[in-house]
């Protein structure tokens, strides 16, 4: 047996002993999902088990190095391991922007001291953070933004307001671009990293038209942020001013992110699951599911190749930004196909039987996908200019 | 006839557009009864107003004490509702079960349309019995027993039910389920014994009954028209529904587009107006014709209805399902170039979405309406 199909097989004997028959399933609601932070909620004794066998094995990370708290995966272990969780359904043991944002950024750009702090608290799910990027005057053009870092010595004072940031009022930390310099529009930004305890830092969340608040707008007033957080761990990622890399290289993580969930990391025929609850309703819905499938199975492909691909560096660096827009638009279109096939009984808002409305809340959130993380056009506009390399602005 | 509006039908339509968007306006209607969590989903003192404006009685015919107009006319009243999103009974009140009481007797036409006509009642339609629009396929039944019938089965997606004081059912009284002949329609009023309804709100807002008739004892005069002879009468009821619901989406369509574009006009990034980026212009002006095309093919359909063609089948579900298209088109483009604001309950541009979504599903979707087009064109 090759060293591979000596992992592949101890794998699925470990997830045998240790992910519980109720992980094994998809999330059903938000509430399945567990965030880990200060003050975790677990919803069952299940999420929990599998949520500590995880980072015991490091498998909360698994491409992480284990000084990190991950599992040290080389790249064809790490696809072994995604085909075994999805072999059985297993639920992600934790999700986190730490994991998805913060974890590869620090990763890249961290001193040893800071990963050895932070990353092991993000494996750990110790720790929960959130995204200060967008401002209400600076979304798609981010780099305009004017939340102030005034410098103090030994510290920074931190003023200004940030919007849309998700989960703001869970999170326990956030990562934030501050600006320090106001000369510089592209080096004149710190990535900075502070908790939200901190005095002055106060949210309010906003309401979705899905009747959810998962959002908030996140005010900074005379935030006292220490410019260490003991020896070689600085409060900032990378240099002071020199965070638009930092912003940057992390975008294209969250960019490869939002385009796996939405679409890429499901590989079933949308068709054949409509059809197993009798919901295609005539040969034209039919041609329609079906051109839908042509597009998701080939976009699995795709994702699968750009994930190997991304790996070992062989993509282009701005293909992140056609998966997401390519990904996101998918999701979007497989809303509206699932809106369709359910009829007036995906149209329910208030009652049991459509468990709340999910279908419909769940066909409104998928509107965001092609704006968080980058708008569509944003996307289409780095695709543009960086892989087609058209001229303009 | 010309394919504009006459001086009357433009004077209809400043007047509708200038109530709705005063009276029928998204924070005086739909915000305030959805955050009320009102159990009609409507305003019943908008809908005595809708009365005084003459809106009610619009197409009942004049020795019947309505306006005797037409489907061009309805149709002006439903893009203002549509581009204000103004909840109410109208387009099952006032163009559908007006149009199947039409074709009522003397003295069924005397029992229902005074009352709608002065805005005191609120009528609903069911036809619908499962997810999807399928009125070729109609199982709920009405039994004869003694000089009258007796009603048994589930209804769907009936908008208003609870509160409505008389619901048009479509039912079979012979036949197998498929059957095109065999169906009556009945005026089963709100206080009949065995009816339940199962009231839920919806995505826009609305509220829908799930509707079971246990055994309810109708006489003899609640059929609207013949017994067995309901097909046309169905037909030409849910045409009035379809073409009715296309002309509120062109509303919706409309009312999403110039919100948009006014946002596009405001809104900056990037040291400019963000209405400045072509891509963006593109898709607006893209957006203008397709609502100009779709209210074009609503405003045929409705001449059609109104001359009374033969065959008008096909320029209603063309109608009904090109706004749909349409409607979508504006609502989905309106959301994303709203950005992350579009997501927010407190900008309108998404109710937009809920209720184009709700408007979909009425009478008909886009797929069920191709499937009709295809027929219809003998392929
Ligand atoms: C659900 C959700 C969660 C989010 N979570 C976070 C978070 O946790 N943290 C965070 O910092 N932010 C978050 N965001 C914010 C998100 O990143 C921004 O909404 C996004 O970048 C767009 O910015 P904006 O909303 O200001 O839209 P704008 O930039 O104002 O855009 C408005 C419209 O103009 C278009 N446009 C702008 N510029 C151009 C151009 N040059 N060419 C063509 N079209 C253009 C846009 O594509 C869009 O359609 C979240 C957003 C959503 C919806």
């Amino acid at each position: 047996m090759s060293d591979l199909e000596q992992f592949r097989s101890e794998l699925r004997s470990w997830l045998e002993a240790n992910c519980p028959e109720e992980m094994r399933q998809p999330a059903r609601s938000e509430d399945d999902v567990f965030w880990g932070g200060r003050n975790p909620t677990f919803q069952n004794d299940a999420q929990k088990a599998w949520f500590e066998a995880c980072v015991e094995k490091g498998y909360t990370v698994p491409d992480w190095p284990t000084e990190y708290g991950g599992a040290g995966l080389n790249a064809a272990e790490l696809k072994v391991f995604r085909q075994e969780m999805n072999r059985i359904n297993a639920r992600p043991p934790l999700s986190s922007f730490g994991i998805w944002m913060l974890g590869p950024a620090l990763l890249h750009f961290g001193t040893h001291e800071q990963k050895e702090r932070f990353l092991t608290e993000i494996a750990r799910g110790e720790i929960r953070w959130c995204q200060g990027y967008s401002e209400p005057g600076s979304g798609s053009d981010l780099v305009s933004l004017q939340t102030f870092g005034e410098d103090k010595g030994d510290h920074w004072v931190v003023n200004g307001q940030k919007i849309w940031t998700s989960y703001a009022d869970h999170a326990d930390w956030i990562f934030c671009l501050v600006r320090t310099d106001k000369s510089d529009k592209y080096r004149g930004i710190t990535f900075m990293l502070y908790d939200m305890e901190s005095e002055g830092v106060s949210t309010k969340p906003i309401k979705l038209i899905s009747g959810r608040s998962p959002f908030c707008e996140t005010f900074f007033d005379d935030v006292k942020v220490p410019k260490s957080y003991g020896e070689n761990i600085p409060a900032q990622v990378g240099e002071v001013n020199r965070g638009w890399d930092v912003a940057k290289y992390l975008l294209g993580h969250e960019r490869a992110m939002i385009s796996g969930q939405s679409g890429g990391e499901r590989t079933g025929s949308l068709g054949a699951a409509l059809a197993r609850n009798d919901m295609i309703e005539n040969d034209l819905m039919r041609a329609e599911i079906a051109m839908f499938d042509i597009d998701a199975l080939a976009f699995a492909a795709m994702a699968e190749k750009f994930a190997d691909e991304i790996k070992v560096g062989k993509c282009h660096p701005a293909q992140p930004n056609m998966m997401k827009y390519a990904g996101t638009e998918l999701n979007k279109a497989k809303h509206e196909l699932v809106m369709t096939a359910g009829g007036s009984a995906a149209l329910e808002w208030e009652s049991d039987a459509s468990k709340d409305g999910k279908h419909a809340r769940d066909w409104l959130r998928t509107k965001a996908n092609s704006i968080e993380g980058g708008t569509s056009e944003v996307m289409l506009n780095v695709i543009s200019k960086r892989i087609l390399e058209l001229p303009g602005g | 006839m010309a394919m504009y509006y006459n001086d009357d039908q433009t004077m209809l339509s400043d007047t509708a557009g200038t109530f709705m968007s005063e009276e029928g306006a998204i924070a005086k209607q739909l915000r305030h009864w959805r955050d009320r969590d009102c159990p009609d989903g409507f305003g019943h003192a908008l809908w005595k107003q809708f009365a005084e404006m003459g809106f009610t009685g619009m197409l009942v015919s004049e020795e019947d004490g309505g306006l005797g107009m037409g489907h061009v006319e309805a149709g002006i009243v439903l893009e203002e509702i549509g581009r204000n999103l103004t909840p109410s009974p109208f387009l099952t009140s006032s163009v559908m079960a007006a149009s199947a009481l039409g074709q009522g007797s003397a003295e069924m036409r005397g029992r229902w349309l005074p009352g709608l006509i002065s805005g005191d009642s609120v009528f609903a339609v069911a036809v619908d019995e499962g997810p999807k629009h399928r009125p070729q396929n109609i199982a709920c039944r009405a039994e004869k027993s003694g000089n009258g019938f007796k009603l048994s089965g589930k209804k769907t997606f009936v908008i208003q039910g609870a509160s409505a004081d008389m619901m048009v059912v479509a039912a079979r009284t012979s036949g197998a389920d498929d059957d095109n002949d065999g169906l009556t329609l009945f005026a089963v009023p709100k206080d009949a014994s065995g009816v339940d309804q199962d009231p839920v709100r919806l995505v826009d807002s609305s509220m829908a009954s799930h509707v079971t008739f246990d055994g309810v004892e109708l006489d003899g005069d609640a059929v609207i028209g013949e017994v067995d002879g309901g097909r046309d009468i169905l037909n030409a009821m849910l045409n009035a529904g379809r073409v009715g619901a296309a002309a509120e989406g062109v509303g919706v369509a409309r009312g999403a587009m110039d919100i948009t574009v006014d946002y596009l006009k405001q809104r900056k990034q990037f040291g400019t107006i963000i209405g400045e980026f072509q891509a963006l212009q593109h898709r607006a002006a893209h957006l203008y014709s397709e609502v100009e095309i779709a209210r074009a093919a609503v405003l045929k359909a409705q001449q059609k209805l109104d001359e009374g063609s033969e065959n008008i089948d096909l320029f209603v579900s063309v109608a009904k399902a090109k706004v749909a298209k349409t409607a979508s088109l504006s609502v989905k483009e309106g959301v994303q170039m709203h950005g992350g604001i579009g997501m927010t309950d407190e900008y309108d541009i998404g109710l937009f979405m809920k209720r184009d979504r709700a408007l979909q599903e009425f009478c008909g979707d886009l797929y069920y309406h191709a499937g009709r087009v295809a027929e219809l064109s003998g392929y």
